[in-house]
């Protein structure tokens, strides 16, 4: 049906190499959805500037809606889905934002998540200046970020310190 | 006043349960529902504000492979019904695709239906559309001259609705003021602008004759609106409300997006969907909010007491209408906010112009209407030197003065406003955030303090629609719930809609917890869809605590009854030497007589025999709550009861506003709220932060701005600016609970908090700051631009 030649693709997401064949003009977010059924990365305005698309790309957190699928060929993606440390458990970060409310319609909940974990891995105990600049490329609707500072100050802090 | 009561589960801290799913990304929002042989559409949107459709070529788009169907407005509107405003106006006619004439740009006017939306798009831009542009109209009070051109000629006029409401001695009350303030404010157009984009799919099985419709939906009468557009019996159209809805508060109403893909699902036999993107939601999706401007004059003596109130209200609804005219309709209920005014002329405009039409934004109308208000209170005080607290104070409603009658008609049902303002103060505390305002001043600033204190009306009853459309009687604006407990001893509770963020699983299961006294987190809470639903009106008009907690409430107790009379008739003791813990229940003289929780489902599941004489088998009931203080209508001079709970909310910021670039950074914010008894304390707080940040938005940054041709100049996140964590402030709330005497458990509403009083506290802060250099602004969004202009018109003025 298309009038584009399909592109093989190899890319590695949440630990499994996925291959397929893709359209060059398929968007890193659209093959997630669509051909993996990854639906937990979300889209939001497809112009890079809410951050509900974000997924780890080689541990750097990245707009998966201003990247094709073929720019990833070779690379390690993360999403959502691959956060916790094994199945039923629940990363540090994703039990905060439990605990402390951090989500209302979940929407921008992934993505929010991408960003506080690439936040944690390079600096494991962020001031609110920090955690407030890591978060400020996504935007929320319905938190007014409170309860999202608030919980990555609890993973990071003294009482979260037990967590994975 | 009753003190709270003392409660197991509800006011407590617990995880809510929608958040497991949603951090592991499983979440099930529209958009990630999948359909076999599922179609995608794309939409050809008028490039005009208003323009003659003279002809459209389809053919090489309906050529393409890939492409299953294209649509115009002349089939569409043939096959479906109009979709008709909220008020007595039948011309105005609204189908899903424009035909004839486009009367905003953005509007749609071709839908291509194909294998997926990338072929759909490529199909779209080989619809070829002849238009012959014809004069427009974007400005509001232009419109509402007779030479303007006409958005809908049917209609005879721009004006969708007007009318003049008078409540008390209004000419004799500013006859006698010694002092009397006129002024004009300007709310501009923005949004809720949710994350997550309107999404719909359907299914059309012509076995069963059932279309299904998974949409991303927060909307009263959606199925019967969506059966009604189709022509379809009501059993023939079924709605899932068991999707996940990112984000709504209040727009996600998208009933043409869904008449479109029902009548497309049907033709094609497919299931076909359709995702708005960001331009088609922020241009097209017809979900922009109020865009009023106010002109006000106040009486009042020389204490600053005032008296009485004329507002004017012009609502520009853009060029069609849903229920967006009613949005002037709701703040009658709280026209006075929380202040002894006792008077009030109310004129209510609501004007069509070439712009995208208005939907239902947070608050329904109140925000701006607030706004307004309390301008002219900090106008009133500066008028006459006064403190602005000081004033507020000398008109707030005293804590002993409930039930408190306002002039329109509604009777406020409780509450404490100088303590909760009072709290506010003190927790900031005001000593510590003036001498922060002096630093800032000292170093060059323009710092100020903002306050404002106002009312949530909560309990969304419907009473503007027969307010504003005498044909409609509507006086009902029920909500429920269904209860079951399993043979395995499980509790199950059905809603009847979907959610879109304000954790009604945690509601319920927390209400049901609490009345059958389980553990809530033991408690299962689905979603219905709307052949298996009960009444509902959804979750609008921050209802739900009182509406579905209630009727959670009420059918928990029916349950626990039907509990008890099982009991005393297997213990022989009669109910009143019953006692129930935990749901088992025990002879209060002798607690090894006793039947459990288990002994009990047993009973009522399996032995008839055992049964009580006249109670059924099983365990499950519904309650359908009517709101309370509903039921009746309007009187003839529009006073009416509108909802009837009203929490109460009291800001304090403080902002400064940078001389050099005008750039604004808020300092403190400190929130008094009082909604009675919280159910869900970390939910009502969460929805507080939000409404702050939203009408942060509002007052600081958000326009949806409109050329002079019409031309949407705001239609991306690059241009309609949303507060990102950088410019939303730490916020402090502080607490007071205040019950409602009218509700379950004393809860008031609490989904549209904050935002009905950020705007008009931001707004006092930022006109204190510019005070000293003599310059003020009374139009939102405050803007660096505008700000600059302020302080520019003020030099010149001094100069």
């Amino acid at each position: 049906m298309s009038k584009t030649p399909l592109t093989s693709i190899a890319i590695k997401v949440n630990g499994v190499t996925r291959e397929a064949q893709v359209e060059p003009r398929t968007t890193l977010v659209d093959f997630l959805r669509d051909t993996l059924f990854l639906t937990g990365t979300h889209i939001g305005c497809e112009h890079g500037v809410c951050g509900a698309c974000s997924v780890l790309l080689d541990g750097d957190p990245v707009r998966s809606c201003c990247m094709f699928a073929v720019q990833a060929d070779g690379l390690s993606v993360t999403t959502v889905e691959g956060l916790a440390p094994e199945r039923g458990r629940l990363s540090a970060i994703q039990d905060a934002f439990c605990e402390k409310h951090a989500m209302q319609c979940g929407y921008c909940t992934p993505g929010m998540l991408i960003a506080c974990h690439a936040l944690v891995a390079r600096d494991p105990h962020p001031d609110e200046a920090a955690i407030r600049e890591a978060i400020s490329g996504n935007l929320c609707r319905c938190t007014g970020y409170q309860q999202i500072v608030d919980a990555v100050k609890y993973a990071t802090g003294p009482e979260g310190g037990a967590h994975d | 006043m009753t003190e709270p009561r003392k409660f197991r589960y509800i006011g407590r801290h617990r995880r809510a349960v929608e958040h497991r799913r949603f951090v592991v990304g499983k979440g099930r929002y529209a958009a990630d529902i999948q359909l076999q042989g599922l179609l995608h559409v794309a939409i050809v949107a008028s490039p005009h504000a208003h323009a003659k459709i003279i002809s459209i070529d389809t053919a090489a788009a309906l050529a393409m492979p890939g492409v299953h169907a294209v649509l115009t407005g002349e089939e569409l509107n043939a096959n479906t019904e109009a979709m008709l405003p909220g008020v007595d106006a039948p011309q105005v006619k609204r189908y899903p695709l424009a035909h004839g004439v486009a009367r905003y740009s953005g509007e749609w006017v071709v839908a291509i239906v194909a294998e997926s939306r990338a072929l759909a798009e490529d199909a779209a831009e080989l619809v070829e559309v002849e238009y012959e542009p014809i004069p427009h109209i974007v400005d509001p009070e232009a419109a509402l001259l007779a030479d303007a051109p006409m958005v809908h000629p049917a209609n005879g006029s721009n004006i969708i609705f007007r009318r003049v409401f008078d409540w008390g001695e209004v000419d004799a009350h500013f006859a006698a003021a010694p002092h009397k303030l006129s002024y004009r404010v300007r709310w501009a157009r923005s949004s809720t602008v949710p994350i997550e984009t309107f999404a719909v799919s359907a299914w059309s099985n012509d076995a069963t004759g059932i279309l299904d419709v998974w949409a991303s939906i927060q909307m009263p009468k959606f199925p019967d609106q969506l059966a009604r557009a189709l022509r379809m019996p009501g059993n023939a159209v079924r709605v899932h409300f068991d999707v996940d809805v990112g984000g709504s508060y209040g727009v996600k109403r998208g009933l043409k997006h869904a008449v479109l893909v029902g009548y497309l699902a049907r033709k094609t036999g497919r299931p076909v969907r359709f995702i708005e993107d960001r331009l088609e939601n922020m241009r097209g999706g017809d979900m922009q909010g109020p865009d009023r401007i106010f002109d006000v004059s106040l009486a009042f003596d020389g204490q600053g007491v005032i008296s009485s109130m004329r507002m004017r209200a012009v609502d520009d609804v853009g060029a069609y209408a849903g229920r967006s005219p009613l949005q002037l309709g709701k703040p009658v209920g709280a026209i006075v906010g929380p202040y002894r005014i006792a008077s009030v002329q109310y004129e209510a405009i609501s004007v069509m112009t070439n712009k995208t039409p208005q939907e239902a934004v947070r608050g329904f109308g109140q925000a701006p209407t607030n706004y307004a208000i309390e301008s002219g209170i900090d106008k009133v005080a500066r008028y006459l030197k006064l403190d602005r607290v000081e004033l507020r104070r000398r008109n707030l409603i005293g804590k002993d003065e409930f039930p408190y009658l306002i002039p329109s008609g509604t009777t406020y049902d409780s509450g404490d406003y100088a303590t909760v303002l009072g709290k506010a103060l003190d927790a900031a505390p005001l000593a510590e955030i003036e001498k922060q305002r002096d630093a800032l001043r000292a170093r060059g600033q323009l710092a100020g303090i903002g306050f404002s204190t106002c009312l949530e009306p909560s309990g969304g009853n419907s009473a503007f629609e027969p307010l504003f459309n005498p044909k409609n009687q509507t006086t009902t604006w029920m909500d429920s719930c269904l209860i079951r407990i399993d043979l395995n001893e499980s509790i199950t509770a059905l809603m009847g809609t979907s959610t879109s963020g304000q954790a009604h699983e945690t509601l319920v299961s927390t209400v049901v917890g609490e009345v059958l006294d389980r553990e809530p987190d033991s408690i299962r809470v689905l979603h219905a869809d709307s052949l298996n639903a009960l009444p509902s009106n959804s979750p609008v008009g921050s209802r739900m605590a009182i509406m579905l907690g209630g009727a959670a409430a009420g059918a928990a107790k029916k349950l626990r009854a039907k509990l008890m009379r099982i009991a005393a008739h297997n213990l022989g003791l009669p109910e009143s030497e019953l006692v129930y813990q935990d749901g088992n229940i025990a002879a209060k003289a002798d607690s090894a007589k006793r039947l459990s929780w288990g002994q009990l489902v047993e009973i009522a599941h399996r032995k008839i025999h055992q049964m009580p004489k006249g109670d059924e088998p099983g365990l499950q009931e519904k309650f359908v709550l009517e709101v309370p203080t509903g039921g009746k209508l309007p009187t003839p001079d529009g006073r009416v009861q509108m909802y009837p709970c009203h929490s109460f909310e009291s800001h304090l910021v403080l902002a400064s506003v940078d001389p050099q670039t005008c750039k604004v950074t808020v300092h403190r914010y400190v929130c008094g709220h009082d909604c009675g008894v919280m159910i869900s304390p970390d939910v009502v707080h969460g929805m507080t932060y939000g409404g702050i940040a939203h009408g942060l938005g509002a007052a600081l940054m958000e326009k949806f701005t409109f050329s002079d041709d019409g031309q949407l100049l705001a239609g991306t996140f690059m241009d309609y600016l949303l507060p990102s964590s950088k410019e939303v402030p730490a916020i402090t709330i502080v607490d007071h609970c205040t019950p409602s005497p009218l509700t379950e458990f004393g809860q008031k509403g609490s989904g549209e908090a904050g935002y009905l009083g950020s705007p008009a506290a931001i707004a006092s802060a930022i006109n204190d700051a510019l005070a000293p250099v003599g310059a003020s602004i009374d139009a939102l969004p405050m803007t660096p631009y505008a700000l600059w202009h302020a302080l520019a018109r003020a030099e010149k003025n001094s100069g």
